[in-house]
């Protein structure tokens, strides 16, 4: 509560005494290190197939003030371990008919997860593009004998949580050419769409203003390295699925649904944007 | 009864009035992005326009624009600020921007807000769900002519 209050006031507090010129426009020279040992890169040069739209490449936690940005440097400060603790409470407790847990077959789930949340949304064995609520999903339903979480539950959220930050301080590192290409272009023609009555694309605020403020809001360049996230103004944990949603919604548009194929493919593209970060793990933003 | 008539007919002159002063979206005519006939026939309120620029639902030009004359909070910078807006656009040109501003900047991202479409995947507002086959346009003519005279107020 102190926390949001304060936050706000800060912003109000920079956006006034500081006017609009292009200094503002800036990502924060900040170094993200998580509990003084681990060094996560914010900033690096862009992929090669973003040449001609981007040069750097910068995480969303460069955008937060120094009050937001603090909270994910130290994990108790971080709400998502709230979510992290449930997950890891959930890896090892026996569910379903087939009477195992995630341990059972994956181990530890520092080893057995390390990296897999970096090269998440990727093609299955079977063809299809998935992301890591599918995989946990067909893991509990076909493996398990368990029920599937709801995209956006709790549980699911904790899950994602506890895997994501076994690649804390990796490198993003999905892949786009082989049988993901096809998905992957389609994502990239999602991106530059311009939807909704606004008739805003991801790109006409991510691409072309990030580091420019609409309204209140700091616009970063919507990355997904920093997710599952948790956000302070819903005081929960937010998917990516679910800040899709949010942004369409925002464009006076028919949004998609979280779990969707369309997002599986915009998922990919614009985690292959964020290709030179490094997996946050659990984020948070205000 | 004979009131009945009056009213009537003082009935058909007002529906007459509007129908022959209203623009509908579909029917207005751009030149070299300028609007030189008013959507109503009426001169805008100024004081009602400062209103709908900084409403969220509504213009929301403060979203992206600075009015220093205006106490709309966190105002933001994606365009141009709007100080001295006056001086540099007439009023044909200003009601063409606020019409439908990709007439005067291709590509623009400012949203057009008199206008119906075509559009890809259109919302009703922002609930998120598809929108209303009659999907009105973000603001009514009174509405536009407000925005139009409250930016002939910027000047400089
Ligand atoms: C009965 C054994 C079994 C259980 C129990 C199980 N999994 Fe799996 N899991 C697998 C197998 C097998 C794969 C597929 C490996 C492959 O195809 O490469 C897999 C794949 C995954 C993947 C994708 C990994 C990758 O690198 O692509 C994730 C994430 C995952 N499981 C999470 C979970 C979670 C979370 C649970 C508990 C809710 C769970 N699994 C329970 C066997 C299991
Ligand atoms: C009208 C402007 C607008 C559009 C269009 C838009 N967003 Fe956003 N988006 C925002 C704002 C504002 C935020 C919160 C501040 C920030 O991080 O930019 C945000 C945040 C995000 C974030 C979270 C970033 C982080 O690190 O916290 C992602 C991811 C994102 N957007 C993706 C998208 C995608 C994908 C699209 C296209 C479907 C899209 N956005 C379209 C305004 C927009
Ligand atoms: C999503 C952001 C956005 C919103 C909302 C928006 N505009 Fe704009 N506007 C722009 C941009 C960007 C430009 C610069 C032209 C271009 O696109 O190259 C612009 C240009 C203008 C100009 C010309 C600027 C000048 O003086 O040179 C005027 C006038 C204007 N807008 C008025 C408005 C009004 C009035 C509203 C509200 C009804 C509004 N705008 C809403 C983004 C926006």
């Amino acid at each position: 509560m102190t926390l949001r209050t304060r936050a706000t006031m800060f912003a109000a507090a920079a956006a006034l005494a500081c006017g609009f010129g292009p200094a503002m426009a800036d990502p924060a020279e900040a170094e993200l290190v998580v509990n003084e040992d681990i060094t996560i890169t914010t900033k690096a040069p862009a992929a090669a197939h973003l040449e001609g739209h981007l040069d750097t490449v910068y995480s969303g936690w460069l955008f937060r003030e120094a009050e937001t940005r603090k909270m994910q440097m130290d994990d108790f400060d971080n709400p998502m371990f709230v979510y992290a603790e449930r997950g890891q409470e959930a890896w090892d407790t026996v569910e379903g008919t087939e009477g195992k847990s995630c341990a059972n077959c994956h181990g530890d789930i520092a080893e057995g997860m390390k990296g897999v949340r970096a090269t998440m949304p990727k093609v299955n064995a079977a063809g299809n593009l998935w992301s890591m609520e599918d995989f946990i999903n067909d893991c509990r339903t076909n493996r398990m004998g368990a029920e599937a979480w709801k995209w956006n539950s709790d549980n699911m959220k904790s899950m994602t949580t506890a895997v994501s930050l076994q690649s804390r301080g990796m490198p993003v590192a999905v892949a786009i050419d082989g049988p993901a290409a096809e998905f992957w272009e389609r994502g990239k023609e999602m991106y530059y769409t311009r939807y909704g009555q606004l008739e805003l694309s991801c790109a006409s605020c991510h691409e072309q203003n990030y580091g420019n403020y609409i309204r209140a809001d700091h616009l970063s360049q919507g990355q997904t390295n920093g997710f599952p996230l948790y956000r302070l103004k819903d005081a929960a944990a937010v998917s990516i699925h679910q800040r899709f949603v949010g942004c369409i919604r925002d464009t006076r548009a028919e949004t998609f649904a979280a779990g969707s194929q369309e997002f599986r493919e915009l998922e990919l593209y614009v985690a292959s944007r964020g290709l030179g970060l490094d997996i946050e793990g659990a984020g948070v933003r205000p | 009864m004979k009131s009945h008539v009056v009213l009537a007919a003082l009935a058909a002159t007002l529906a007459a009035t509007s129908a022959f002063a209203e623009v509908a979206p579909t029917e207005v005519t751009f030149e070299e992005g300028a609007v030189a006939q008013s959507l109503t026939g009426t001169a805008g309120n100024a004081e009602e326009g400062s209103k709908i620029v900084a409403n969220r639902a509504l213009g929301n030009c403060v979203a992206c624009h600075v009015i220093s004359a205006n106490s709309a909070d966190f105002q933001g910078n994606i365009g141009p600020t709007l100080d001295g807006a006056a001086d540099r656009w007439s009023e044909a040109q200003l009601r063409g921007i606020v019409v439908d501003a990709k007439h005067t900047f291709p590509d623009s991202v400012m949203p057009g807000m008199f206008k119906t479409g075509p559009y890809i995947r259109p919302g009703d507002a922002y609930t998120g769900k598809a929108a209303p086959a009659d999907l009105p346009p973000i603001l009514t003519a009174a509405q536009v002519e407000d925005v139009v005279a409250y930016l002939l107020t910027l000047k400089e």
